[in-house]
Order: C-alpha cells, then structure tokens, then sequence
C-alpha cells in the first residue's frame, strides 16, 4: 500500500479520535492534580475508577467498532486479570511487569480457547456464547472456595513495580492507571489504522467481500478478540489493586451489560467516547447516588432518553455491522 | 439417590422449563417477527409477579388478583412498548440493548421503590398449595403440577395460534420475512403489538406462577431473562417449538445438575472436592450444553425458517 493510498483510506474521524483522545486524558491528568491539590482523595479515587474503567470500555469498544463483535462477556476477562492479581499478590509476586503479563496472557490464551468457537457464528448467537463463557468462568470464581469463594478475598498486597511502590496511594494508582489508558489508546488507534485494523473495518462493511479477497476472515477476528480480552484483564489487574478486593461480582453479566452501555453510549468505533462515557456512568453513579439510593432509575431515564432521542444519521452511524449482525 | 427422587427432580426440571417456555415463548416470536432483542423481557416477568401479588393481597383472592395482575402488567407491557420499544424495533441491535437496558433499570428500581428492596411475601392460595399423590406413595406439590399443566396448555394454545390461525400464519410469514409481508400489505407494526403485548402476557403469567415458588424481588427478572435466551437461541430464534423443547432440556438438566452433581462428583473426585467443584459445575451445566450443542447446530435445534 502506497502513501497516496494510505492517506485516502485514513478516516479523518481518527485523526479527529486522536486529538479527542489526548485532550480527555489530558483533562483526566489536570482533574487528578486539582483533586490533589485540593486535597480530595474521595475524588482522586473516583478518578482512578474511570481510568481503569476506561482501559475495559476501550477493549470492548475496539472490539466492537473495529471487529463488529459484540461480546457479552467481557467481564469475564477482566475477572481473570483480577483473580491473577489476587493469586500472585498472595504468593509475593508484587510485581506488575509479571502481574500484567500473567494476566494478558492467560486471558488471551483462555480467548484463543474460546473465541475460535465463538466465531462459529456470528449475531446473536455469538453474544449468547460469549455470555456463556463468561458465566463459565463466574461459576468457577465462585468456587473457588480457597480464594473466598462468593465472598471474594481481600488482595494480599498493592502491586510494585520493579520494587517500587508505585501504586502505594490512590493518587499514585490514578496516575499509573491513566498512563496506561493513554498507552492503549494510542495503540488501539493505531492499530485501527494499521492493515489489520483496516481489513478489520473492511469486514463490518462486508464480510464476505473479504472473505473472496483472500483473507482469512475467522483468522482476523480471532486476533481482535485475543487482544482485547487481554486489555481486559491489564484493567481487571488494576480493577483488583484499587478495590484492595476481587470477588466473582468481577465476572457478574451485569457487568459485560454495562461495559456494552458504556461503548453504545460514548459511540461504538469512537474510542475517546469509550473514555467519556465510563466518565459519564461512574460519574452518574457517584454523584446521583450520593442523594438517593435509586440513582439507576436515574441512569436508566437517562439511558433511554439519549436512545429515543438520538438522530437517525448518528444511528446509522451506531449500526456497524448493523446488517451482518442480524441473523 | 433413588428413583423416585430423580422423578421428583425430572418434575421439578420439567416445571423450571415451563416457566422458562411461558419467558421464552415471547421473547423468540419478538425477535422472530420484529428481529428486536428485548434484554427487558424479563421485566414483564417481573411485574406479573409484583402485580399479582400486590393485588392478590388487595382483593384477598388469588383469581380475582392473578386477573387484575397480568391485565396491568399488559398494560404496562404496552406503554413500554408504545413510549420506548416502538423506536428501538428500527434500530440498530446494539441500540436495542442499550435502550432495553436502560428499561431493565428503569423498572427494577421502580419496583425497589414502591415495594421496598426486600422480596415481599407471595403465597400459593390455600386451595392449591396441597400436595397430588402421583402414585400411592409419592406426593408432588399441586402448585408445581399447575404450572406443568399450565405450560403445556399454553403450547398446545400458542401451537394452534401459530400454526392454524390467520395471525399466526403472518407471525411465521414476518419471522422469514418481514419486508416480503409488508410489502404485501399487511400492517406489520399492528402485528408486532399484538405479538409483543401477548409475549409480554405470558411472561408476566409466568412470574405470576413462579412468585409463590421463589422470591419476589425486584431482580427476580435478571437471571429468568438470560436463561429465557439461552433458551431461543438453543432452540432456534423464532421457534415457538424449538423455544419449548429448549426450555424442557434447560430446565431437566439444570434442576438435575443442581441435584445430582454434587453426590456424581464425589464419587469421582472425593467429598472434599466435590462440595466445592459441584454447584459450581451443576450452574454451568446450562452453558455448557448451550456451548455443545450451538457448535453442532449454529442456528439451534429447530431452525426458524418456516418454524412452528
């Protein structure tokens, strides 16, 4: 592919994305310092939350809009990056180089299980198997009865990094955790403009198209599917390092439900919208229910307002695959 | 483990699959006919129980309650449809499951609110919370047996709809093709609230019968839902008959698995291990039956092309 050609398939909505993206991780760095400053630590917590939420939604989303896979069961990769956490950290393995590879790999490894039978079919049926896995992997946390079982286990200890404490304080694990998301958002937009992204996107238009071009269909969304449940679990590893706790709620539907809402609500393909929405939601979260213990009628108003309300040219926007993901 | 336990359980399952069925029957013909995913299906289940129990306590008889219970839980069924699903129905599948989302919290903390977090109290009326004997020494509980029945009667009802009625000839017309019966005139959308109200009709019936059985809390319609699409997509999205042989292989093997799976294991792996392993391994039964048998039939056991 030549330079002309490259720059022609080049989405400028990317180019746009990327600027997007620096200025929300930007705005999430200046939040930290001003919680700091101010002296929040309620807030600098709120803010680690949605940057390790983000790095989930981002996964997803990726997976979403560029692969259009939707998996129902996300949750159960991050709950697998938690529990390594959680293992590791008990047996002294601190560190977070060997923590987040552990946990990338072992997720990848269970996706590479997994996904090739998932993408036997595609629809429907794919998010319903996706969603069986995943409540595969709940059950099996559940049992876990040494590691808490359905109570879940507190986390021996904090993860370091090269033997420094480098996530000792809320604000330090903030830190560490929007370093990260910034690494994965520009990789991920990379990746959507490297040729994998892009015969990636070719396939939500027409799959079968691509298929005839020569490509390995299955072979490409099985990498997709591969990489994102391992930025999975990175944030399942971080997830478990601000809780202090892990617990199969990690691997709850409710959860793989949610990370879907967060991606159709912040616009699927969009991936600093994956970052606003996780804003959004934990934001919403936070501060409704601080008033009143009801604030998901709140979120869920909220919710089908923005559905109802929405124009049909953002829409059809939302509607990658749209066509081939009805069954 | 004796015989007439593991009839018991086979009861017991058959009974978890009707009520699964009565969830699943309109789930499957919603998506069938309109290709909506309705993640709010299981509201429906969800207010059938609240609302039969709320009335059944208000008029003190379970007829008179069961009737004013599913008749407002119709009603609601409409309203949501009318105000929220009518929109979605053209939307993308991914916004179906964003709005549909958005209603499951809508009504689970409306629920919350007006009946109070805890599960309210909901009993079986006197007259029917007996015990049958099926053979002289082995009773089964009367209120389970209705629900058995009342399952199959619903089938049988929803068989000949489907299959010998004019409408139902249009619902298994709109679930091959639904461009082909518009264009032919037919007013797809007026189908599609008749189809969408009676589904919700029967899932608020099946919450109505199960309430007595189980806890009536506001997330009572969570977990029915994802088992109730488990269900259709093993049986077959809009199969009415995939939909209830699904829902009684669902249902025997989980109530089965629940029962045995634990004793099966320590017989294998030892006591120790087993207590641990099975519950586990008898929750994910379900899935992995659904994994198997969609690897072997992608599109389900009854495909819906032509489906009854």
């Amino acid at each position: 592919m030549n330079d002309m050609n490259r720059a022609a398939v080049v989405n400028p909505a990317l180019k746009q994305d990327l600027l997007t993206g620096f200025a929300v991780i930007g705005a999430l760095f200046a939040a930290l310092a001003t919680a700091q400053i101010a002296g929040a630590p309620y807030l600098t917590s709120l803010i680690g939350r949605i940057a390790i939420t983000s790095i989930a939604a981002l996964s997803l989303s990726f997976l979403i809009g560029q692969a259009g896979l939707v998996s129902f069961g996300h949750a159960a990769p991050i709950g697998i990056g938690a529990y390594v956490a959680l293992m590791l950290a008990a047996g002294g393995t601190t560190d977070l180089s060997i923590q987040l590879s552990a946990a990338f790999i072992l997720a990848a490894l269970i996706a590479l299980i997994t996904g090739p039978i998932a993408l036997k079919t595609r629809g429907v049926t794919f998010i319903m198997l996706t969603l069986a896995f995943a409540q595969m992997f709940f059950y099996v946390a559940s049992s876990l009865v040494s590691w808490g079982g359905d109570d879940g286990m507190a986390l021996a200890q904090r993860s370091t990094l090269f033997g420094y404490q480098i996530l000792r304080t809320d604000a330090m694990l903030a830190a560490f955790s929007i370093a990260l998301l910034a690494v994965i958002l520009l990789a991920n937009t990379w990746m959507a403009h490297t040729r994998f992204g892009l015969v990636l996107k070719a396939m939500t238009e027409n799959e079968r198209r691509v298929a005839a071009n020569g490509f390995e269909v299955n072979h490409f969304l099985l990498y997709a599917f591969v990489i994102a449940a391992g930025v999975a679990a990175v944030s399942g590893v971080l997830l478990a390092n601000q809780a202090n706790y892990v617990s199969p709620a990690y691997l709850n539907w409710h959860r793989s439900g949610e990370l879907i809402v967060i991606v159709v609500l912040g616009g699927v393909g969009r991936l600093p919208g994956a970052v606003l929405a996780s804003a959004l939601v934990i934001l919403f979260e936070e501060f409704l229910g601080h008033y009143t213990e009801y604030w998901k009628l709140g979120l869920g108003l909220t919710i089908v307002a923005i559905v109802l309300l929405r124009g049909r040219d953002l829409g059809a926007f939302f509607g990658v695959r749209n066509q081939g993901a009805r069954p | 483990m004796n015989s007439s336990l593991v009839l018991l359980q086979l009861l017991n399952g058959l009974q978890l699959g009707m009520v699964l069925f009565l969830v699943a029957a309109g789930l499957t013909l919603v998506f069938g006919v309109m290709d909506f995913i309705n993640l709010a299906h299981g509201v429906q289940y969800t207010l059938g129980a609240y609302l039969t129990a709320a009335s059944t306590a208000y008029f003190a008889n379970f007829g008179i309650g069961l009737i004013v219970g599913l008749a407002s839980a119709a009603v609601l069924g409409y309203l949501l449809e009318l105000l929220v699903f009518r929109v979605l129905t053209s939307r993308s599948h991914l916004e179906q499951v964003l709005g549909t989302f958005g209603v499951i919290l809508i009504v689970t903390d409306a629920m919350k609110l007006i009946f109070g977090p805890a599960p309210i109290s909901f009993s079986a009326p006197e007259a029917l919370s007996g015990m049958v004997m099926l053979t002289p020494t082995l009773a089964y509980p009367l209120w389970r047996m209705l629900i058995i029945l009342a399952g199959v009667g619903v089938a049988l009802l929803l068989w000949l709809l489907v299959a010998r009625t004019r409408i139902g000839m249009l619902v298994r017309a709109g679930s091959t093709d639904r461009e082909i019966v518009d264009l032919m005139g037919v007013n797809i959308d007026r189908l599609f609230v008749l189809v969408f109200v009676f589904g919700a009709l029967l899932a608020a019936f099946a919450g109505a019968m199960a309430g007595p059985l189980i806890s009536v809390e506001p997330t009572m319609g969570d977990n029915i839902v994802i088992l109730a699409f488990v269900v259709i997509v093993v049986g077959g999205i809009g199969s009415v008959r995939g939909a209830f042989f699904a829902a009684i292989l669902i249902g025997v093997v989980d109530v089965l698995g629940r029962a045995f799976a634990t004793t099966l294991l320590k017989s294998v792996i030892g006591a120790s291990a087993a207590t641990a392993a099975g519950p586990a391994l008898a929750s994910m039964l379900i899935y992995i039956l659904m994994v198997l048998i969609l690897m072997a039939r992608p599109a389900g056991l009854f495909s819906a092309s032509g489906a009854t």
